[in-house]
């Protein structure tokens, strides 16, 4: 029987072809305009949540300078930044963003395999959002829990919006998981399902496997948060006290007995450390790609780096606890803990090896998404070396809740997923709208948003190790905190605005290219991956036009000896021209 | 909590592996056997919709295996020592027979559509349903046994959690409901595609799936 890729087939496919502005750019099914919805939509909420941190910034230089900025203010905007950051921007814009633009780009389908659900899973996701942002105008304002959202605070008054404001934000997490399970499926099934004749899994690029395994994590980890969320709402809205112990307040019992704080820290880091790896594996796997292209060799490993991300997923699910060294568990939970912790770093570091001796004697193009790629790997391995600190139960004591936390996670997983952000965005502009963006714009931004985060976070370490606690409003007359913390928080607010208000550039450089871009061509980079090498630029709904295309080879043939360019596509039939057995210590 | 929650992180693991296994020993930069060579890719011999369906099913794995995690941690006196056992009405065991009743119900639908006895499986499909409106009727009546009571309290984490996870397993019921009532109706239209058939195979290996999960925590609340 003649091939018939899975996508192709009559009984599989479901006819969607757009005719009217309402059926192609609103109420799409394509997986690119969803993508595109996606993203945009990410980036706008991820907008909102900078300029919360900025505000916050205000309050920690010029305390009480602001009358617009109260305590019930400041913990609003360390709740809603936080909240946003992780899941409606990182998640959304990695999975639904790129997931959704890459998969079936990259795999050689015409589209997801569920386009409706496809569809209903971005309408759900805005949902989400507009619930989540409903939050900032009910009486009381969003919740200010912190964005772990602990119990009792959370739900009790004093804490900020514990009234609506919780109940807005439990309920937009579960209308996201609900959307998130959606695209979930449809982005691993269309892997396993869709991928055109010849695309094994081991030619897949790496991002594909980043994406795929992260999507596979959120899946299971995910309805950790729904569990959470769901019992969190019956204790607020019915009585019952599965999280919430007896307790006082204002001077009054309430009718809660003996519940378990602890219970609601293991299904929130249940899910919250996949997380991390939710939002940190598609980023190494694109990092992979764009390193392999602009430095014009074939990635060093591939199978090693796909055995890495693999195993840093499951190795994800059984590190949860290292966030509650200070919980009050039991101590010996820390001592397993920290040991599966400290195992995670074998294959990160073989990650961090692979992608610098890929550069090694590469031919390197140093344009803007190479630039972000090497920003990300010394964000990254910065992030990682204090995460060796924080991983081990007597270092982590005096450092937990303190500015050296803040600096630890907002470089592994905020500056570097971001740096990648920027980078893959950069890179696929110009397949995504046709046309090449501002170099020099781009290279200005990359400056000042790598300089800039350095000068964010780096003295926050210090800060940390002085021992200046985290989420503080204000810190009073602390004698252990030398006045000169203050002026250490002037300089890095101002670092802060100055960063984000140098996001405008990229914001500029979007616009710049969509009106005065230059063609870009169907590969400007000279990549091997099928997005690539469709017929048209943008590609039109359905990919590939009359006939799927057919993969010969692996996704990193770049800079092969013999071959008359520095990289054989994907599609290309030639033989030879491939790396020989026994070859690969030369190139 | 850590041995539920190890056991489901190993067991997703060991799946993903047994899937990956035979592929991930590949080296695709060799010369020999790989470049060149474009092997058909039926990664499941499935349609899409049944592998979504595995990876759904998957995902309520992990939705209910956390939730008796939680169970089981909440009655452990380190987490709270107001753990007060609840009488459990009698109704929930004709619910369970009505459950299963729906289940074989189901079956036999998928055996006609099967079989291709040029039957049409559209009593069975109905009987299925019926039934299992008449669990979740059943669960009802219990939830207003259990609050005629009176004297317990919603704050008692066993009542609660009765609720909840009762509720919950209803409420996937209902989203089974849902698709059934849709493949019901084409089927009473008179239409006999291919599509039909897959339709009434998935309903099935759902329902069997839910009774499992009833069955399961069915006997978490009698044994607590």
């Amino acid at each position: 029987m003649a091939f018939v890729a899975i996508a192709d087939r009559d009984h599989e496919q479901e006819h969607h072809d757009p005719h009217t502005f309402v059926s192609k750019y609103i109420w799409s099914q394509d997986h690119k305009v969803i993508a595109i919805q996606y993203g945009g939509t990410a980036v706008l909420v991820g907008l909102v949540a900078l300029v919360l941190s900025g505000m916050m910034r205000l309050q920690l230089a010029f305390p009480d300078y602001f009358s617009f900025i109260r305590p019930n203010e400041y913990y609003q905007f360390v709740t809603m930044h936080g909240m946003i950051m992780v899941i409606y921007l990182l998640t959304a814009l990695f999975l639904g963003g790129f997931g959704n633009y890459l998969i079936p780009l990259m795999c050689g389908a015409r589209d997801m395999v569920f386009p409706y659900m496809n569809m209903l899973s971005f309408w759900a996701y805005l949902v989400s959002v507009i619930i989540l942002m409903s939050s900032f105008f009910v009486p009381g304002g969003p919740t200010g829990a912190g964005w772990t959202l602990y119990p009792p605070g959370t739900i009790l008054p004093g804490t900020p919006g514990s009234d609506m404001g919780i109940l807005l934000m439990l309920l937009s997490l579960a209308v996201f998981i609900v959307a998130f399970t959606m695209g979930g499926l449809n982005y691993v099934t269309t892997v396993f399902q869709a991928r055109c004749q010849g695309m094994t899994l081991m030619r897949m690029p790496l991002s594909i496997w980043g994406i795929l395994t992260a999507t596979v994590l959120g899946l299971l980890a995910f309805p950790a948060l729904l569990v959470s969320a769901i019992m969190m709402i019956f204790d607020k809205t019915l009585g019952t006290s599965f999280f919430m112990p007896a307790v006082l307040s204002m001077g009054q019992a309430l009718d809660h007995q003996g519940g378990s704080p602890i219970l609601f820290q293991h299904l929130f880091w249940f899910f919250g450390h996949p997380e991390v790896y939710i939002v940190a594996l598609p980023a190494f796997g694109i990092v992979s790609d764009l390193l392999s292209v602009h430095a014009r060799k074939n990635i060093f490993g591939y199978r090693m780096m796909v055995w890495a991300i693999v195993g840093i997923g499951a190795l994800s699910f059984v590190v949860w606890a290292h966030h509650m060294y200070v919980s009050g568990m039991n101590p010996y939970f820390g001592f397993f803990f920290a040991t599966t912790t400290l195992i995670i770093a074998i294959p990160t570091a073989i990650k961090v090896y692979n992608w610098v001796l890929t550069l090694w004697q590469g031919n390197i193009r140093l344009n803007v998404p190479m630039l972000f790629s090497i920003g990300f790997i010394f964000t990254f391995v910065h992030g990682g070396l204090t995460g060796l600190f924080l991983g081990n139960v007597t270092v982590d004591l005096p450092l937990s809740d303190t500015y050296f936390v803040i600096g630890h996670f907002h470089m592994v997983m905020g500056v570097s997923p971001i740096m990648v952000l920027f980078g893959a965005i950069y890179h696929w502009l110009p397949k995504i709208t046709g046309k090449m963006f501002n170099e020099t714009l781009g290279k200005i931004h990359f400056w000042c948003t790598f300089l800039g985060t350095y000068a964010i976070y780096l003295p926050m370490h210090y800060l940390g190790i002085l021992g200046v606690p985290r989420r503080y409003y204000a810190y009073g007359l602390s004698d252990f905190i030398p006045a000169s913390a203050q002026s250490m928080n002037v300089g890095i607010t101002i670092a802060a605005l100055f960063v984000g208000v140098s996001q405008l550039l990229f914001i500029i450089n979007i616009i710049w290219t969509l009106t005065k871009g230059k063609p870009a061509g169907s590969n400007p980079w000279e990549a091997t991956t099928l997005e690539w090498l469709t017929p048209d630029t943008p590609p039109k709904h359905g990919n590939w036009g009359h006939n799927l295309p057919v993969v010969y080879r692996w996704a990193y043939a770049y800079s092969v000896p013999g071959a008359a360019l520095d990289y054989i596509t994907q599609t290309d039939p030639q033989k030879g021209g491939d790396i020989e057995e026994g070859d690969h210590g030369k190139h | 909590m850590s041995m539920w929650t190890l056991v489901v992180a190993l067991v997703s693991a060991l799946v993903v592996w047994y899937l990956l296994a035979r592929q991930l020993m590949a080296q695709p930069w060799l010369a020999d056997g790989e470049v060149g060579y474009t092997p058909d890719i039926e990664a499941f011999a499935s349609p899409a919709k049944k592998v979504a369906l595995f990876f759904l099913l998957a995902v309520i794995s992990s939705l209910f295996a956390l939730f008796f995690t939680a169970y089981m941690m909440r009655m452990n006196p380190a987490h709270g020592d107001d753990w007060l056992s609840i009488p459990k009405p009698d109704i929930l065991w004709l619910n369970t027979v009505l459950l299963l009743a729906s289940s074989m119900s189901m079956q036999w639908a998928k055996n006609l559509v099967n079989h291709q006895s040029g039957k049409s499986p559209l009593p069975a499909l109905i009987i299925a349903g019926v039934f299992a409106i008449s669990f979740l009727v059943g669960q009802l009546l219990a939830w207003q046994q259990l609050y005629n009571i009176g004297n317990l309290q919603i704050s008692n984490p066993a009542l609660g959690f009765f609720y909840l996870l009762t509720g919950v397993h209803g409420l996937h019921i209902l989203g089974g409901l849902y698709v059934w009532a849709r493949a019901t109706i084409r089927v009473f239209m008179g239409i006999t595609t291919p599509s039909i058939n897959l339709s009434v195979e998935l309903c099935t290996v759902y329902w069997h799936y839910l009774l499992v999960i009833w069955l399961v925590l069915f006997g978490l609340l009698l044994t607590t």
